[in-house]
């Protein structure tokens, strides 16, 4: 039995020394989760690692706020890791390894993520990488409320006038705390302030955060606090430029209206499922537009890398259609593949209020304005984003006047660009 | 009685030679240090084998204080966002002269930095409050637990839990307790009164930083206090009790002058504490809302670490700027703990 036992053992740690002999390189990835994309893309790294012995990958799945603040300094100082998926898209560019002379087929990446590359790469046709997922900012709303109140949900075109008036009557009938939230982020606030007619840019493509369109919007966020249709309580109760996301209430049926986007389909239909209808709405409009904002996260290679041809070999393999069908399909999450996204992908779920928030957000791509698209692919829109948010929220809880907000958004993005180009 | 002598004799014979055997491995390690360091000391002299033995302190000290705060100075000079020094280029003064450039000093919207005049506003804020109930409080504390109470033990271990606790664990328990379905305003609603968004007002905001505060730290100054009060001696409590003096006076004439030495060490320490006040604060309010419990290590981190441009100099610059006013708290801690030990 002593004489089985050891045999045993002895043979486990055969084929541990055995596999780790064949695993001549090993990949780190940096990963973060908004559902369950992390399972979906371990088991896919497995089939890699089992056609591909030799190089073995580990997944290190990280909080998202250690891809925003850890990630950008393990960079600066080369010590990151082989590959990495970010939402600061153009902002770390500096970072990407080009894929290009690692690809079987580049014909094939520059067909299937054509308008995302140049995202990821703003000043260089480079290939770092490809979208994991891609993402529309946009309203849910809890319809099951609505029609308890009685309340009609506004219809096409409407504006978000009409539905912060539709949200507080639902909200008055049925005494629920918050008629409309948002996610604390100037990325959301973007889009809004896009359909309000803001511009972004100046006419030499220089950033102009201030404009009437913005104020437009703006001025509508300041007035919803003050009136209770949104309550401080989320934006008012931390500082800066954090995060801060209403999906819990959503899903604690707290909230009638929630701004947020794509990415929370497979989290609401697991949370919620059937417990009430959470329905996807189209973006309401302004006068320029009905635009969210478009935006995603990407799988980039990091160029600080020492196995750049394994990593250009591992991307290209995930990259493929099939990989990507999978992923997208589990994950629940809005191609960022031209080839699937017209195809269609056949998504893992069966529960129509997914269905029907996927097909509203894909839906939305088409009506998305030039100028979001334009301000996504700014390699410093998180400098724009991080101002906005940040200045409006003083404003609101009164530290500032909203005149004064508006000038210290300029005087932030004016002084963080001359900063960053010293 | 002989053989109870002979049964204790060869008890303590027992004893003696297990403490031989165990001591034995250390009388081994210093027989061999011997004369290494007979030898060091014949070397460099007796008077400079203090340092020999501080060395390894100092050499830790120098690597992770010293060498960072002459690297966090010399950031404090440049400019960009690269990461190594060596890259960055040299501003002078300008991060200095841009953390002091205001209209009003005594009005933060004015300075081209606000948030920066904001943290220190409120930092101010903070520690004065912090520090004056923090300091009332433990010594009311040690007072009643210095008596003769019932469970007196019991209390003194009470009191001092919260100092065993992480400063993060200790915030998100009352971040539980606080927040619009948080027990306290389950509580309110049972009897009968309206939830209160305690983290939406600036003024709720900042009494609950400075009470979790006050809460988590109050054990600590509370044994250094209680310390101090059981080493006045009790023939002076007697004296004053034979001639009828009253319990205000003994507090007033004995006690507090007497504890005084420990009371400004306490001060300089919740002083020192208070200004260094990041943590627990971060993640019970998030510095809101607003700037309101934003304070000054919390400017030095977001300027440094969490926006897009990282801006490495000017959160250098005001680090250097905390470190200063940190020094002159050191320097006065220092001084009332000699004028103690003198005194």
């Amino acid at each position: 039995m002593q004489l089985k036992g050891l045999l045993s053992t002895s043979a486990l740690a055969l084929a541990f020394t055995a596999q780790a002999a064949l695993a001549e390189t090993e990949l780190r990835m940096m990963w973060y989760n908004d559902g369950i994309e992390g399972e979906v893309m371990q088991g896919l790294l497995d089939r890699f690692e089992e056609a591909n012995p030799d190089i073995k990958v580990t997944l290190d799945v990280v909080p998202y706020k250690a891809i925003i603040e850890s990630l950008p300094i393990q960079l600066a100082a080369g010590e990151g890791p082989d590959i990495a998926r970010v939402t600061d898209l153009g902002g770390l560019s500096d970072f990407y390894m080009d894929l290009t002379p690692h690809l079987a087929d580049t014909d094939y990446w520059r067909a299937s993520f054509g308008p995302f590359l140049s995202w990821l790469a703003p000043d260089s046709d480079a290939i770092p990488g490809f979208m994991t997922q891609l993402s529309v900012t946009g309203p849910y709303v809890n319809k099951t409320l609505f029609e308890q109140a009685g309340v009609e949900l506004p219809g096409e075109g409407a504006t978000w006038d009409d539905y912060a008036t539709a949200v507080n009557a639902v909200a008055e009938a049925l005494d629920i705390p918050i008629p409309m939230a948002w996610d604390r982020s100037g990325h959301r606030v973007s889009g809004p302030a896009i359909s309000m007619g803001a511009q972004m840019f100046d006419p030499a493509g220089e950033p102009a955060l201030v404009d009437d369109g913005l104020k437009a919007m703006a001025q509508r966020l300041y007035d919803w606090h003050q009136d209770g249709t949104m309550s401080k309580e989320l934006w008012g109760s931390v500082s800066g430029s954090t995060y801060l996301g209403a999906n819990e209430d959503f899903a604690n049926a707290q909230v009638v209206m929630y701004m947020s986007g794509s990415w929370q389909i497979p989290q609401f239909a697991e949370q919620i499922g059937d417990g009430f209808d959470w329905w996807a709405v189209p973006a309401p409009c302004g006068p320029a537009a009905c635009s969210g904002m478009p935006g995603g996260a990407a799988l980039v290679a990091i160029k600080d890398t020492e196995h750049p041809e394994e990593v250009g070999k591992l991307m290209d393999w995930l990259a493929q259609e099939e990989q990507l069908a999978e992923f997208y399909g589990k994950t629940l999450f809005i191609p960022g593949h031209l080839g699937l996204a017209e195809s269609g992908v056949e998504f893992d779920t069966d529960d129509p209020r997914a269905q029907h928030a996927l097909a509203t957000f894909s839906a939305a791509v088409p009506g998305i304005s030039p100028v979001a698209f334009d301000l996504q692919g700014y390699a410093n829109n998180r400098v724009m984003f991080n101002a906005l948010i940040s200045r409006l929220n003083e404003a609101i809880v009164g530290e500032l006047t909203l005149d004064q907000a508006y000038e210290r958004m300029s005087d932030d993005v004016t002084k963080q660009l001359a900063e960053k180009s010293r | 009685m002989a053989q109870t002598d002979h049964a204790e004799h060869d008890t303590s014979s027992l004893s003696d030679r297990l403490t031989a055997l165990a001591a034995w491995p250390v009388h081994l390690v210093f027989r061999l240090l011997e004369w290494p360091f007979a030898a060091l000391q014949r070397l460099v002299g007796i008077r400079r084998m203090p340092w020999l033995f501080l060395a390894p302190n100092l050499v830790f000290f120098g690597l992770f204080v010293v060498i960072p705060l002459f690297i966090n100075f010399a950031f404090s000079l440049t400019g960009g966002t690269q990461l190594f020094l060596s890259d960055r280029p040299f501003v002078g003064t300008e991060q200095y002269g841009f953390l002091l450039d205001c209209e009003t000093f005594g009005d933060p919207v004015t300075c081209r930095e606000d948030r920066f005049w904001k943290g220190i506003y409120n930092t101010a804020t903070f520690i004065f409050f912090q520090v004056s109930f923090m300091v009332l409080f433990s010594l009311i504390t040690a007072l009643i637990l210095n008596r003769e109470i019932r469970g007196r033990g019991f209390f003194r271990a009470v009191f001092f839990f919260p100092v065993l606790l992480s400063p993060v664990v200790v915030a998100l328990i009352w971040k539980w307790i606080l927040l619009r379905d948080g027990i306290l305003n389950a509580f309110l609603v049972s009897i009968g009164l309206d939830k209160i968004l305690f983290f939406v007002s600036p003024e709720w905001s900042m009494f609950w930083a400075i009470f979790v505060s006050i809460w988590a730290h109050m054990g600590f100054y509370t044994l250094i206090l209680l310390a101090g009060l059981q080493a006045i001696p009790p023939d002076l409590y007697e004296a004053a009790e034979m001639d009828g003096t009253r319990p205000e006076r003994v507090f007033w004439r004995i006690t507090l002058p007497l504890l005084w030495p420990n009371l400004l060490v306490v001060v300089v320490l919740a002083l020192i504490k208070g200004v260094q006040i990041f943590d627990e604060v971060f993640v019970l309010t998030g510095g809101g809302p607003g700037t309101a419990t934003q304070f000054i290590v919390q400017y030095i981190y977001n300027t440094g670490f969490t926006d897009q441009v990282q801006n490495f100099g000017l959160a250098a610059a005001a680090s250097v700027v905390l470190g200063v006013v940190l020094f002159f708290l050191t320097m006065a801690q220092l001084a009332a703990t000699r004028r103690r030990d003198d005194g």
